[in-house]
């Protein structure tokens, strides 16, 4: 994986504009950013933003490279489409911030031990094992994330919750043996590999 | 005249006047006080009957005389206009029922203050003359435009189109100023994506084509003289000859001149080849014409261009400009789209603190960064030339980083600087009969205030930006353009048709004699009495048009068709011999007198109101309209500007007995909205003398106050009568009441 990473560099000869444009999904938008801030004003996370949108495209644009891909920020983004709403430049701010994310994890140089990525990682791997989401693993996959102990802590808070859930019906305990996937999952996975292979190639990942 | 001064008074009963207020006591008033040969009661004045009315007294009567006792003099100017009579309105409308509360309680003072509006009405028509036009206006319909720049040439052209004959003068050897040295120019049509050709040759044959327009090449003016409709104008060509022509009116678009670049040590400009000015940049883009810009110092390809915005502009430090220039964020933008229309390989970058494109300038912004322009909002501390090329160091300011870049090539946006002429402030007129041309001045006035008109903020010659756009401190001439604040091609045109209306205007003003903005139409002029005069001056130094020279004698000259009309010379004449037919010293003052005045024990005081028609006036008739309701003492007098208050008026009524005066004028100083300009500023300064004044009499100075008032202030000119009223009942009554 650091391996692409050392590819593009030298594919790109430090021009991280062009990269984003042509890598980064919606990445042709960063270089329309007018700078005006709307994005970081409307976000309601914007203060656990290291770098608010319209930051990170500037950075783009001044070509810091490691700062953003290794950056924390586009991975705060909750997809709650307030910045598109707002931007006067009309960017998808949104699609570019999780573009950014799968880039930087494409790359292998994304933050590491950043909860984002990590539950998004379970949740990929949950929902493309049988084609649909088995709940009760994933929450416990989630809770179990970072060990036992804390696992254990977080199981018995949520304890009541998960009970009220069972009682009416909506969790099935037995789900961690019983849960159904679709009919085809090999075809789905085929057809997954398939879609990732055409992905590589056009943005000349793999060899 | 005396003999046939006929006065009729007409107290009209609509809009609640006859329900609010006993007209027939009213009546009486005109009748016994006010010494009105004829008055009449109407249910509805301003209805066909009522002006029919009036006029059959005119027309048969023999009355020469009207006071119209009803609204306003805003309103029903149409139906209240009778020709060749002089009429005076006595506002009982907004000025008494509408402002005072519908009470039993209230009636006697809403009453008294009717009875002393309608004695003012009458005392004031007795003294007006129907005016008569000016006799000494010209006739002359030809527009003279100084400057054959964009705006020069786009003026010359409207006015020609228009069926005017214009004189075109240029300076230097070809028309088209500026934009003629430009490569392209920014697009002023759908869809403002690409840079576009100028225009200008099309323009020079336009012009050559107008069998309208006379153009004057290398030509420079020697003498402005004369006055609207009667100006005489000497042009110098370069081989020496120089002739004299008559013109009507003048529009001066002498544009602008590039700031110094070199002045700018800190940007590196002269330092190296490869820093230019945008002038620089348009010259290197000319000859390179389409194909790639290559580097000055030594003709290399360009890789990476740098454009430093606001280069000397906006800035605090001295000798810089304070101002924005308006058109160089659009420039630059343009400028970097001849590299990456040429080759997309070459990075362009603008540094920008804040980037201002007015107009359609946001979609030729976005085309640029779709071009893959780069923008960075960066303050550019210093530029050092750098072999080949040059090293750009900045703040990025999104980002909080010191940066330093390498370029190729820097261009630095410079600004405009207004071609104003000489600073008349600086460089006083010739003594009479001691004449010498500037070669420094553009039009070469032998007015007596100066060659040029006055420089305004930072040496344009505007006048207020949003309620007189065009017009200048000399009637007659007009600027647009540069010349009158910063500004790019679309505007510039936009500009020149705004200022070719405006001297159009002028012209057919001139020919019937008539006053030009802000009192168009106006007939009346300044007469002055010869015999009483002193040569004090203050009347030809106080002029806010220098529409008053001085004769041989030293007496002063008036130009009526310079005149707007404002009569702040007589303000300023220590011994009012300057006057209007409708407007004099005595048509105020003896409203002044005429108000009754109670003893001191009946506990109704008076207050003098002196509203400025402009703002003040208007702004108390809305107070009015918005039933807005305010002291029964006060008196209101429009005035014309607060600037034709003679002092003599405060004192006449200090002395008579009012207990405050309430002056109220507009907003004066660096943004001032006086419409005629100076006018509420030399009363300002008048009355911040009158205090001493006061002291002799042994009155309180409070007793009399200025403010500026705007239009808008309806809430607030009510307060500020009561708070001059609650002012004079703490002070408590003048004592002069009984004398």
């Amino acid at each position: 994986m650091t391996a692409t990473n050392t590819a593009m560099v030298a594919k790109y000869q430090n021009n991280f504009l062009q990269e984003v444009e042509a890598n980064v999904e919606e990445g042709d938008w960063v270089k329309m950013c007018m700078q005006c801030g709307v994005c970081a004003g409307s976000c309601p996370l914007g203060n656990a933003w290291e770098h608010p949108p319209q930051e990170i495209f500037m950075m783009i644009r001044a070509g810091k490279r490691e700062e953003v891909l290794s950056s924390e920020s586009m991975w705060m983004c909750t997809s709650c489409y307030n910045c598109i709403v707002r931007c006067p430049r009309e960017l998808p701010i949104t699609h570019i911030m999780h573009g950014l994310a799968n880039y930087a994890h494409r790359l292998g140089i994304a933050h590491k031990k950043n909860p984002t990525r990590r539950f998004a990682k379970i949740f990929w791997n949950n929902i493309s094992k049988s084609g649909r989401v088995n709940e009760l693993s994933l929450s416990i996959k989630l809770y179990f994330m970072d060990g036992i102990v804390s696992g254990i802590k977080k199981g018995l808070q949520m304890m009541g919750v998960g009970l009220g859930l069972v009682k009416t019906g909506r969790l099935d305990p037995m789900a961690l043996i019983s849960h159904k996937g679709i009919k085809d999952t090999k075809g789905l996975q085929a057809m997954l590999k398939k879609a990732n292979e055409i992905e590589d190639k056009r943005k000349g990942y793999a060899s | 005249m005396a003999d046939e001064k006929k006065i009729a008074a007409y107290i009209c009963q609509g809009c609640g006047l006859g329900d609010r207020l006993d007209t027939s006591e009213l009546a009486k008033v005109a009748e016994k006080e006010g010494k009105a040969a004829i008055v009449r009661e109407h249910a509805f004045l301003c209805n066909a009957d009522g002006v029919a009315t009036i006029q059959k007294d005119i027309d048969s009567e023999g009355v020469t005389h009207v006071c119209v006792a009803a609204c306003s003099r805003r309103a029903k100017t149409e139906a209240f206009g009778f020709d060749k009579v002089a009429v005076s309105r006595a506002n009982l409308r907004e000025g008494v029922i509408w402002s005072q509360p519908n009470t039993d309680d209230a009636k006697e003072l809403t009453q008294d203050m009717a009875a002393d509006y309608i004695r003012m009405g009458c005392a004031e028509v007795s003294f007006m003359k129907a005016p008569d036009t000016n006799p000494n206006h010209g006739s002359n319909k030809r527009i003279l435009v100084v400057g054959g720049g964009i705006t020069g040439m786009t003026a010359a052209l409207e006015v020609a189109q228009t069926g005017y004959d214009v004189l075109l003068v240029e300076k230097d050897a070809q028309l088209g100023g500026q934009a003629a040295k430009l490569h392209k120019r920014q697009p002023n049509h759908e869809p403002y994506a690409d840079p576009q050709d100028t225009g200008i040759s099309e323009m020079i044959a336009a012009i050559e084509a107008e069998a309208k327009i006379t153009v004057s090449l290398n030509a420079h003016i020697t003498r402005t003289s004369g006055a609207p409709g009667q100006f005489s104008v000497d042009i110098s060509t370069e081989s020496g000859s120089t002739q004299t022509e008559n013109v009507g009116a003048i529009i001066q678009a002498s544009g602008f001149t590039p700031y110094d670049a070199s002045k700018l040590d800190y940007l590196g400009y002269g330092k190296g080849a490869d820093i230019v000015d945008q002038m620089g940049l348009e010259e290197l883009a000319r000859k390179a014409n389409g194909k790639g810009i290559t580097r000055p110092s030594d003709g290399q390809e360009i890789k990476k261009v740098v454009f430093v915005q606001c280069a000397g502009q906006r800035s605090e430090k001295d000798g810089e400009l304070a101002y924005c220039s308006g058109h160089c964020c659009n420039t630059s933008i343009k400028q970097a789209m001849y590299f990456k229309d040429a080759n997309p390989e070459v990075d362009t970058t603008i540094l920008y603190t804040d980037l201002r494109t007015p107009g359609n300038g946001e979609d030729f912004y976005r085309s640029a960064q779709r071009k893959g322009v780069i923008f960075a909002k960066g303050q550019v501390s210093e530029v050092d030339a750098n072999g080949n090329g040059a090293k750009v160091k900045f703040k990025d300011l999104i980002l909080d980083d010191d940066v330093e870049i390498d370029a190729d090539l820097v261009v630095l946006a410079t600004g405009q600087v207004a071609n104003s002429g000489v600073d008349i402030d600086e460089v006083p007129q010739n003594e009479p009969g001691q004449w010498e041309v500037s070669v420094d001045s553009i039009l070469n006035m032998d007015y007596r205030q100066g060659k040029d008109m006055p420089h305004l903020r930072h040496g344009f010659q505007d006048s207020h930006f949003i309620c007189f756009p065009y017009e200048t401190r000399r009637t007659g001439i007009y600027t647009c353009g540069p010349v009158r604040r910063p500004m790019d091609m679309v505007q510039a045109s936009e500009d020149a048709t705004g200022a070719a209306l405006k001297a159009i205007q002028a012209v057919e003003n001139a020919e019937l004699g008539r006053a030009a903005h802000p009192r168009s139409g106006d007939l009346s002029y300044p007469e002055f009495r010869k015999e009483g005069c002193t040569q004090c001056k203050r009347c030809t130094v106080e002029c806010p048009f220098g529409a008053i020279d001085e004769d041989e004698k030293r007496y002063p000259k008036f130009n009526e068709s310079r005149c707007r009309r404002c009569g702040t010379c007589m303000g300023a004449c220590p011994v009012r011999v300057i006057s209007f037919e409708n407007y004099s010293i005595d048509t105020v003052g003896q409203q002044i007198k005429a108000v009754s005045m109670p003893d001191e024990f009946e506990e109704k005081p008076r207050i003098l109101a002196l509203a400025c028609e402009n703002d003040a006036y208007p702004a108390l008739d809305m107070a009015g309209m918005n039933r807005l309701q305010y002291s029964a003492f006060v008196r209101a007098i429009p005035v014309r500007c607060l600037g034709s208050v003679s002092t003599s008026w405060i004192t006449d009524a200090m002395n008579s007995g009012y207990d405050g005066v309430v002056l109220m004028g507009c907003k004066h100083g660096d943004d001032y909205q006086c419409h005629f300009v100076k006018g509420s500023e030399l009363a300002n300064t008048r009355m911040s003398k009158i205090g001493d004044t006061l002291e002799q009499l042994d009155l309180e100075g409070e007793r009399v106050a200025t403010h500026e008032v705007a239009i808008t202030d309806i809430q607030r000119v009510p307060e500020l009568i009561n708070e001059m009223a609650a002012k004079v009942e703490e002070l408590g009554m003048n004592p002069f009441k009984d004398f």
